[in-house]
């Protein structure tokens, strides 16, 4: 079985564990919905000021529901030791990792989908005519944070406080990414919309990197 | 034993002549005058440790390579050094910074990024302290090293987009921008000193994880052999790491 054959049943197999269960969606979109709640409380959430922390709160809120949505990627594979299973199959780890990627950037996207009207409404923020750009860059700030996420969940899984831990190791590296994803959406909300290429090219080059970099990685992430 | 004596000699020696150079030989600045002095310490503790997460990301690859314990010692060792001389330039730049910009603090690129490597590499430790079994942690701080090591070029290259877009309070000038040729010696004197005491660091904190490594190994032992003759105990004080 080719790798992206056997990524793409990992996908279907976290897709379906996920709609059997259904705890993973629903607390991460109850979360992000309570941070954005949340900052009304902290900023004055009139319009001007809203463009002017909207992009922020937005990511802020992002981070936070991925960082606590990515843990149990891993973890929950170790209450039935099916990790071992899964690692017995007969194809390369880099596949299960892809699968496990891809699997968490669909949930997380599923969030945002759900997050950005809600978002959009409470805070007075005109996304409609922006939203094609809007989307690449929640696309690619989402893939750079899935990626992370995912690979630093497997190595959290193998620590003690795992569930505290994850986002201990992933909000630092991801500072590159909030600060990119942030401009970039900012240039977007502002009075003459713009997408600024720099910050774009931040958010391609930190999704390129660092997905080789788990490529390359991966045997020793999942061989253990 | 007796090296590490002579080690230590050498590099306070260096440390005696690079703190006399620093305060008395390089003249005087033009208009911070005595504050400026700290830069000697300052800029170069943040080159040492800029060196020692590079030896840490050398010694996490050439683990995951070799798979050799010794290059995991290195790895914690380079990044506890490299935490304190980080934590050296984290302290010395707003002790300067009250006086010359009135402000202990300003979001500066600069700043900020050193800020940022710190918590890295804090979190980089910190993952280390909660992982038990000591292969696993090796190959999975291994990886975590990697990519920290890939995202600080990044973090550099983003704030400083990000700073030089937004006004700026406070200014910095550039600092090597036309040093005097007295100052350039004594500075580079000073960075020879820290980079001294940078390998003593890294070398006695190697040893130490060495010997911790051996400790292990020896309890271990003690415990299989307790396992198989129930006269023989371990002493008390080795059950616990």
């Amino acid at each position: 079985m080719n790798a992206g054959r056997a990524a793409a049943v990992i996908v279907a197999k976290e897709v379906r564990a996920e709609f059997r269960a259904r705890e993973l969606l629903n607390t991460t979109l109850i979360f992000a919905f309570v941070v954005v709640v949340i900052f009304s409380f902290a900023f004055d959430p009139t319009t001007a000021e809203s463009r002017r922390f909207g992009p922020g709160l937005l990511w802020i809120a992002l981070l936070f529901a991925g960082s606590l949505m990515l843990q149990p990627s891993f973890a929950r594979e170790h209450a039935n030791d099916t990790l071992d299973a899964l690692c017995l199959a007969p194809v390369s780890p880099f596949a299960i990792l892809l699968g496990k990627i891809v699997a968490n950037f669909v949930f997380l996207t599923a969030c945002e989908v759900l997050l950005l009207p809600v978002f959009a409404v409470l805070y007075n923020v005109a996304l409609l005519p922006v939203l094609g750009r809007l989307v690449i860059v929640l696309m690619l700030g989402t893939f750079g944070l899935t990626i992370t996420g995912t690979v630093f969940s497997a190595v959290a899984a193998q620590a003690r406080m795992r569930e505290l831990l994850l986002p201990l190791l992933l909000l630092p590296v991801l500072v590159p990414l909030l600060l990119a994803a942030v401009e970039a959406t900012a240039g977007l909300l502002a009075d003459a919309p713009e997408l600024q290429r720099t910050w774009l090219e931040i958010l391609i080059g930190f999704d390129v990197m660092f997905f080789t970099a788990s490529w390359l990685l991966s045997d020793f992430l999942l061989q253990e | 034993m007796k090296n590490s004596i002579w080690q230590s000699l050498v590099v306070g020696a260096l440390m005696a002549v690079a703190g006399y150079a620093a305060l008395f030989i390089a003249p005087d600045e033009k208009t911070m005058h005595v504050i400026q002095r700290i830069f000697y310490f300052h800029a170069p503790a943040g080159m040492v440790a800029l060196l020692a997460f590079t030896i840490v990301f050398i010694a996490n690859i050439a683990y995951l390579i070799n798979r050799q314990p010794r290059w995991d010692w290195l790895a914690v060792s380079g990044a506890e050094v490299g935490i304190a001389f980080n934590s050296v330039v984290l302290i010395t730049g707003p002790i300067w910074a009250k006086p010359a910009w009135g402000v202990w603090w300003a979001w500066d690129a600069r700043l900020t990024s050193t800020l940022v490597l710190w918590l890295l590499y804090i979190s980089f430790l910190l993952l280390r302290d909660l992982m038990a079994d000591p292969d696993r942690r090796a190959v999975f701080s291994a990886v975590y090293g990697i990519f920290l090591f890939l995202d600080v070029p990044l973090v550099y290259f983003s704030i400083r987009i990000w700073r030089t877009q937004h006004p700026q309070p406070v200014i910095l000038g550039g600092q090597n921008s036309g040093l005097d040729p007295t100052m350039r010696k004594v500075f580079w004197f000073c960075w020879l000193a820290m980079t001294g005491v940078m390998a003593i660091l890294i070398h006695q904190r190697y040893k130490l994880e060495q010997a911790r490594h051996e400790f292990e190994e020896l309890r271990l032992r003690a415990e299989q052999l307790s396992a198989e003759e129930p006269g023989i105990s371990p002493p008390a004080g080795a059950m616990r790491t």
